[in-house]
């Protein structure tokens, strides 16, 4: 080998990147996130009716999008009632009825944004729901 | 032929991954495959850079456009004609970073039937902002394998997606890498000369990047899946403790996006995409231009071995007498 000092150094420089998520989480537990429903809004609810607005699936993967669509639905087409898949009625709302269910924000919607990284813009405007600091 | 037989290639191994999920082999295209491909990337590229250190570069051979180094008075250019460390450096980052020598690059035409040149950016405009958007792309991905996601990272997301189109937020680089991707294509369908020298290995990783593009994006925006369950399938590979209960959960279009990057990962180390290792060692880039000033020997053959005549005269004497040449010692 030719070189041989600066072939190395280079190669090492390849390694530490490469496998920096190995080493960067050596010794970390990963703890999944598991966000609490046990609101007293969603407990009054009888035990066979709580659920979100579509089914869980549905909400876990699409939640963000059916915002962003309750979102124009109401600014900008002026239709404010959403009609679920069940066939029940909701007001297109994030305070009034999202945050109605899941009161307890940083127990919920923060545990599985934190987790992924991705902190939501909207709460510069809209208000979070009130809860005590944990 | 030389464009349709890897795009069959790539749909077949789409399809593949549709059969392999119906199948049920998670655990084979979740956790085996992409161990795999990473481990033959790794080896493959170590292999491969030790295989060009091999060869001995004897002589300094950059290729320059700049005035060399000589007499006091006369300026020499310092980044293209480097003849200290210093300046490879500068250089070397130029073309790394910038594409220093691709911006060079000239049109040549016939026109009134004189040869006429003309500067040719599209090329490099659309060759800097793929290779920008992919590292940018590959960073923001950095979120999926750790647990405290860095400031750096997030500010990088953040300005990726400052634009706040849509929900989840659109990223700019998405677009970027789609557009560029497809100029580069477009550029070997419609230009004779670069169709001409196309061959299936230059079609077959565009033609993967765009799959594994195209399958991001569609998974980001429009077919959505589990992407928490995303991350804790990542946290798990790279804490070699991957959880075979979430596999199920994800959704195949992930499968897609991630068996073709295995693909691509794994076919790294022996195509054309070397050149990510190769252009730091390009001799004719990492060099100083200093055979003036320091004289290089040549590492494999000296010190040369010269064969007097002395010696030639010991080997034949005998002969030489014979045939009454005359001899210098009898
Ligand atoms: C009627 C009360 C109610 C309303 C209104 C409601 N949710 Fe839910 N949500 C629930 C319940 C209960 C669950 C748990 C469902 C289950 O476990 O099957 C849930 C689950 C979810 C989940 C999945 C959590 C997980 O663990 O995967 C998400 C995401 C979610 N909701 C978001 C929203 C959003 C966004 C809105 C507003 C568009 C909303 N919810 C409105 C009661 C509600
Ligand atoms: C710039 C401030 C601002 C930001 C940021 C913002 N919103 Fe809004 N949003 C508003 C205002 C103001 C309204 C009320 C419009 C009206 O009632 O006509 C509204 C209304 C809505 C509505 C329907 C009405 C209601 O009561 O909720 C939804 C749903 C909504 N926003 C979702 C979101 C989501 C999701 C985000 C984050 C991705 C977001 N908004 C970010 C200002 C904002
Ligand atoms: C099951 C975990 C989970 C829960 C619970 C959850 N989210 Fe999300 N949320 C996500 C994921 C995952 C994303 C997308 C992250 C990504 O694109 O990487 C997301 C994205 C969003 C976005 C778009 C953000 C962006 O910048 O693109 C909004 C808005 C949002 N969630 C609102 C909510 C609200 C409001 C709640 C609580 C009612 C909530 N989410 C609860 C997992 C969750």
């Amino acid at each position: 080998m030719y070189n041989a000092g600066k072939i190395i150094f280079g190669l090492l420089i390849f390694l530490a990147l490469v496998t920096f998520p190995f080493y960067n989480n050596i010794g970390k537990v990963s703890a999944k996130p598991e966000p609490k429903i046990d609101t007293p809004e969603i407990q009054k609810l009888p035990e066979n009716e709580r659920k979100c607005v579509e089914p869980k699936d549905f909400m876990r993967g699409e939640h963000m999008q059916m915002l962003n669509d309750w979102r124009d639905s109401v600014v900008r087409e002026d239709n404010g009632i959403y009609m679920s898949s069940q066939g029940k009625q909701f007001n297109m709302s994030l305070q009034n009825t999202c945050m109605k269910c899941h009161s307890n924000k940083k127990e919920f919607c923060d545990k599985c944004h934190n987790y992924m990284a991705v902190a939501p813009y909207c709460w510069t405007c809209h208000i979070q729901p009130k809860e005590n600091k944990s | 032929m030389k464009i349709f037989f890897p795009l069959v290639i790539v749909m077949i191994l789409v399809l593949l991954v549709f059969a392999g999920i119906k199948a049920n082999l998670y655990f084979l295209f979740g956790v085996v495959i992409p161990y795999a491909a990473l481990a033959v990337f790794v080896l493959g590229f170590i292999y491969r850079v030790l295989k060009w250190a091999s060869s001995p570069v004897p002589f300094h051979i950059p290729t320059t456009c700049g005035q060399e180094k000589t007499l006091p008075w006369i300026k020499q250019n310092k980044i293209e004609n480097p003849s200290s460390a210093l300046g490879v450096i500068i250089r070397m980052a130029l073309e790394v970073f910038a594409f220093r020598s691709l911006f060079r690059n000239l049109k040549t035409e016939l026109r009134d039937g004189k040869i006429v040149y003309g500067s040719e950016k599209w090329l490099w405009a659309a060759g800097l902002a793929f290779h920008w958007s992919f590292l940018i792309i590959l960073v923001r991905h950095l979120r999926f394998f750790m647990e405290n996601v860095p400031v750096v990272l997030k500010t990088i997301e953040g300005l990726d997606s400052f634009l706040q189109i849509g929900v989840p937020l659109f990223y700019m680089t998405d677009a970027v890498i789609l557009a560029a991707v497809t100029y580069l294509f477009l550029r070997r369908l419609y230009l004779p000369q670069i169709k001409y020298i196309s061959l299936a290995a230059d079609y077959f990783p565009l033609f993967l990047i765009f799959g594994i593009v195209l399958s991001g994006v569609l998974m980001r925006y429009f077919f959505k899946v589990h992407i928490v369950g995303v991350k804790i399938l990542a946290m798990g590979l790279v804490g070699f403790n991957p959880d075979p209960k979430i596999l199920s959960e994800i959704g195949a279009i992930f499968y897609v996006h991630l068996f073709l990057l295995s693909i691509l990962f794994a076919y790294f180390p022996f195509s054309k995409l070397m050149h990510l290792g190769g252009v730091f060692l390009s001799p004719t880039r990492n060099l100083s231009n200093n055979s003036r000033e320091v004289r290089h020997i040549n590492p494999w053959n000296y010190p040369v071995h010269v064969h007097t005549y002395e010696e030639y005269e010991n080997d034949f004497r005998d002969k030489m007498k014979k045939a009454g040449i005359p001899v210098e010692k009898e």
